[in-house]
């Protein structure tokens, strides 16, 4: 059975009890997330959707306040009717992770989703300003507020984004939203091979011409994006946005440095939306396939050094985003967890998250970076302070820290 | 002097082991990093919230994060607190001591390791100012977003400390949003890294957390922050305005526009003369408000977003309109406001306010705010970020009057009490540190801070750093 809390008050009382019961509950918004992270220990299943709606929304104060369970689509929608946007581009994870159902905004932060304007305008928690959540004592607890600068104690917004659902159930999220841009078009740079793009990505973001979205899209991947619209060769795309008049003028000046790379050529406001929209849900490996997908955050200019090292010991496809720091991998057959992390140290760190893979593959593999000793020690406390009888999601995010104790 | 806010009680334990503790600490650190002969220490007795004084027991001023593990592995062992520093600018007591306390001064760690435009990040260490990051990459087309007024002699430690803000984060956000790494020492003298140069946090989001954490969390050492290319030109316009209503109606226009301007300045009346006075900026005097809004790109972008800005004023009726036509006229428009906290201190002791409100309420809270300073008796000027709604009143006193200084912390307390009503915050930039902190629970519930302090307590379970500030001195609780 689901539970399904229809108010705060009701969640409060529900996990008042189960805590007292030591039950415990795995909490979720729509469950199209569902593959993330480690299997947790078995529970009874609570999500946000009895709680949706918007609750304030004041265009010109660029701020929104809504209910945990919101569908994303409806917000999307009422966002647009007054020409703005989340300015981190939440990705939809259904294609890649093969799930149904309706993705909800508290899913969208309990996870901390961002897309491709995320390495120039934040991510999903740099957005949250606000929230409300329950805490794992069944206390109804609110933290931020609807204000753009606020240092107002400890900033546990930005904890509880991206927590996965394992500190706190979200009833409550307000967040910051921005104007859509005029238009966009991309740039697009034919023919370079990973560590050229990566080159030429670093030099576009060196220019004063406000570059929104900058990936490289490999031979094995680009054929997907625009139905095979795209220029034959590796694809390197870089986005333009805002007024029109200042997009062409940034536009022919980012195209006259790019020349010196490879061949330039351009899309438009359509083809740029539907282009990095795709980018965004990593539709290449949106296969319907249980192959390994990673998604690895890295130095920009790591991500092709990784990807490189990786071809020489195993099946991998790749593809890029954030200047190079955002690498999406399928791998052919085993996920090469150990190899993989091995390799992200070595390259000055980073983090590797297994987005997709079969059941047998997720037992046995740790979805989430493990994290060094002291820091997984710290997060286990501040797991037990928000959640001290861990009830929620335990072991989702982590495995028992040594010398905390406590699981994620 | 006003003393109406109170300090933790010295530990008993700690004062009279003084002796010990200093000679412990001379076989921790090299001489030239320890303080503690009364005359030497009385430049670290208090910050930028000079109402407040408190010696402290000794200033230990590492050159390595190695001995920052070693003081702070000591400190904990002993149950001494520690109080970190950086340039001691902090505008709400955040680094001011107390008697029993170890000030952890990191101005000596004061280099930059490394900049990578490839990544576009700089390493630094936590004693740098935040104006020597945009200055030693200047050269090369980039810069450190977050200018907090204070930024020539403000450090990054200190910025991460109370997550600062400055006029340009309309666009480019405060310090969590320009934060990508730290290294940090725990509160037992472990050495922790977080983040890097990747973005997004693996496990939780300590980064974010340590952020604004005011020095209660651990000590940072060292941070990786994102550079970013700077823009081909800025340009400001000025203008002045009938009613501040006027003005505040037409900042919220502006932003609903869809057009974010880099930065949105207003000040007021008394304001506009105590600058004009100073820098002879040419601010007009016949006006009750006066807006600064700044844009940047291209000559054809900054034309275009500005012509639409005035067609928006045009609207709200506006009566002054000083577009700059060229570096010295952009640089003077500006001059006016950035000297406004330095030519206030010439007229009058001041406070700053730091409450922040939402866009809609700027003049109720304007009117509000002009109510109360009249009722105690006092004076205001108003200068502030109107495009975040983070408002800077500058209540002026005078400090020799014990009585009117006390009226104005009153008077300061009613108005972030009208900013938290209004749907807003205590403290947009500067920090709670000691001023605000018995105001918490204005903003907070028990339950609120209670889980603040709990997650603090997993920091930091004997609260030996920075004891005194943030929460309200009663009603902690136990570990």
């Amino acid at each position: 059975m689901t539970l399904i809390p229809n108010s705060e008050t009701d969640a409060a009382y529900i996990i008042r009890n189960a805590a007292g019961d030591g039950k415990k509950l795995s909490l979720c918004g729509g469950n199209t997330r569902a593959g993330f992270g480690n299997s947790a220990e078995p529970a009874e299943i609570m999500n946000s959707t009895g709680l949706s709606g918007i609750v304030d929304y004041e265009p010109a104060e660029m701020v929104m306040t809504v209910k945990a369970g919101t569908p994303v689509a409806e917000i999307e929608t009422t966002l647009a009717a007054n020409r703005q946007m989340m300015a981190f581009e939440p990705m939809d994870h259904r294609g890649v992770m093969g799930t149904l159902g309706e993705p909800t905004i508290g899913g969208v932060f309990a996870a901390n989703v961002s897309g491709p304007r995320r390495f120039v305008a934040g991510a999903a928690r740099d957005s949250l300003l606000g929230i409300r959540f329950i805490n794992g004592r069944g206390e109804a607890i609110r933290a931020g507020g609807r204000v753009m600068k606020n240092v107002t104690g400890l900033d546990l917004v930005k904890l509880l984004a991206g927590s996965h659902g394992t500190l706190g159930f979200l009833t409550e999220v307000t967040f910051r939203v921005l104007p859509v841009p005029q238009t966009v078009e991309t740039i697009v740079i034919s023919g370079l091979d990973d560590a050229t793009a990566a080159k030429a990505m670093a030099a576009a973001m060196a220019l004063p011409v406000e570059v929104s979205g900058a990936a490289h899209l490999p031979q094995t991947v680009r054929f997907r994006f625009l139905g095979g619209a795209l220029p034959s060769g590796e694809a390197t795309v870089l986005r333009l946005e805002g007024l029109a008049a200042s997009v062409s003028v940034r536009a022919e000046k980012l195209a006259a440095v790019m020349e010196a790379f490879g061949p330039v050529s351009r899309l438009g406001l359509e083809e740029s939306q539907t282009l990095w929209r795709q980018i965004r849900d990593v539709y290449p490996y949106s296969d319907g396939t249980l192959k390994p997908v990673w998604r690895v955050s890295i130095a920009p200019s790591a991500g092709h050094q990784l990807v490189a090292a990786l071809r020489l010991e195993t099946g991998v496809d790749a593809f890029y985003d954030w200047q190079g720091g955002l690498v999406w991998m399928r791998m052919e057959a085993d996920p090469e967890a150990d190899l993989l992390r091995r390799y992200i140290r070595a390259l000055g760190g980073g983090h590797a998250t297994l987005l997709r893979a079969s059941d047998a593959v997720r037992a046995q593999t740790p979805a989430f970076e493990p994290l060094p000793d002291a820091v997984a020690a710290l997060s286990a406390r501040v797991k037990q302070k928000l959640d001290p009888a861990g009830i929620f999601c335990s072991g989702k995010m982590g495995y028992a820290s040594p010398t905390a104790g406590g699981i994620l | 002097m006003a003393d109406t806010i109170s300090f933790l009680k010295p530990r008993e334990a700690v004062l009279s082991r003084r002796a010990a503790i200093i000679a412990d600490l001379t076989e921790l650190l090299p001489p030239e990093c320890l303080v503690h002969e009364a005359r030497e220490l009385v430049p670290f007795e208090t910050d930028a919230f000079v109402s407040y004084r408190r010696l402290p027991l000794a200033v230990a001023l590492p050159k390595t994060t190695a001995q920052v593990a070693a003081v702070m592995k000591y400190c904990h062992r002993y149950g001494i607190p520690v109080v970190p520093r950086g340039a001691g600018t902090s505008l709400s007591g955040g680094a001011i001591p107390q008697e029993d306390a170890v000030v952890l001064g990191l101005s000596k760690m004061s280099r930059i390791l490394e900049v990578d435009y490839a990544n576009r990040t700089a390493t630094v260490q936590a004693g740098v100012t935040n104006l020597n990051i945009s200055e030693a990459v200047g050269i090369d087309g980039f810069f450190y977003a977050p200018d907090p007024s204070s930024q020539l002699a403000c450090t990054i430690g200190g910025n991460i400390g109370m997550n600062s803000g400055g006029a340009h984060c309309l666009k480019y956000g405060v310090t969590t949003n320009n934060l990508l790494g730290v290294k940090m020492v725990l509160v037992d003298g472990t050495v922790i890294e977080l983040g890097g140069k990747h973005l997004d946090a693996a496990g939780y989001d300590l980064l974010g957390l340590v952020c604004g954490s005011e020095g209660q969390l651990g000590i940072v050492t060292e941070a990786v922050v994102r550079l970013i290319a700077k823009p081909e030109g800025a340009r400001p316009v000025l203008f002045g305005f009938d009613t501040s209503e006027h003005a505040g109606a037409c900042v919220a226009d502006i932003i609903g526009s869809g057009i974010i301007p880099v930065a949105i300045e207003f000040m007021d009346k008394p304001a506009i003369e105590i600058c004009e006075a100073f820098a002879h900026a040419g601010y007009p005097l016949d006006v009750e408000a006066l807006l600064i809004v700044e844009v940047e790109g291209s000559e054809a972008e900054m034309d275009a977003m500005l012509k639409a800005i005035v067609e928006i004023a045009g609207r709200h009726g506006v009566k002054t309109v000083r577009e700059s036509q060229s570096a010295t006229e952009a640089a003077l428009i500006w001059k006016g406001r950035k000297s406004a906290f330095g030519a206030t201190g010439r007229i009058a002791d001041y406070i700053c306010m730091d409450g922040t409100v939402p866009l809609g309420k700027l003049s109720y809270v304007l009117n509000k705010t002009s109510e109360i300073i009249d009722r105690f008796g006092l004076r205001v000027a108003n200068v502030f970020h109107a495009g975040d709604g983070n408002m800077h009143p500058l209540i002026l006193f005078n400090a020799n009057d014990p009585e009117d200084a006390a009226r104005a912390e009153e008077a300061g307390n009613e108005i972030l009490k009208l900013c938290v009503d209004a749907g807003g915050c205590l403290t947009g930039e500067h920090g709670v540190g000691i001023e605000k902190r018995d105001l918490m629970r204005h903003q907070y519930s028990e339950a609120d801070l209670n889980q603040q302090m709990a997650v603090r307590y997993a920091f930091d379970e004997g609260w030996i750093l920075n004891p005194s500030k943030v929460f309200p001195l009663d009603g902690r609780p136990a570990a």
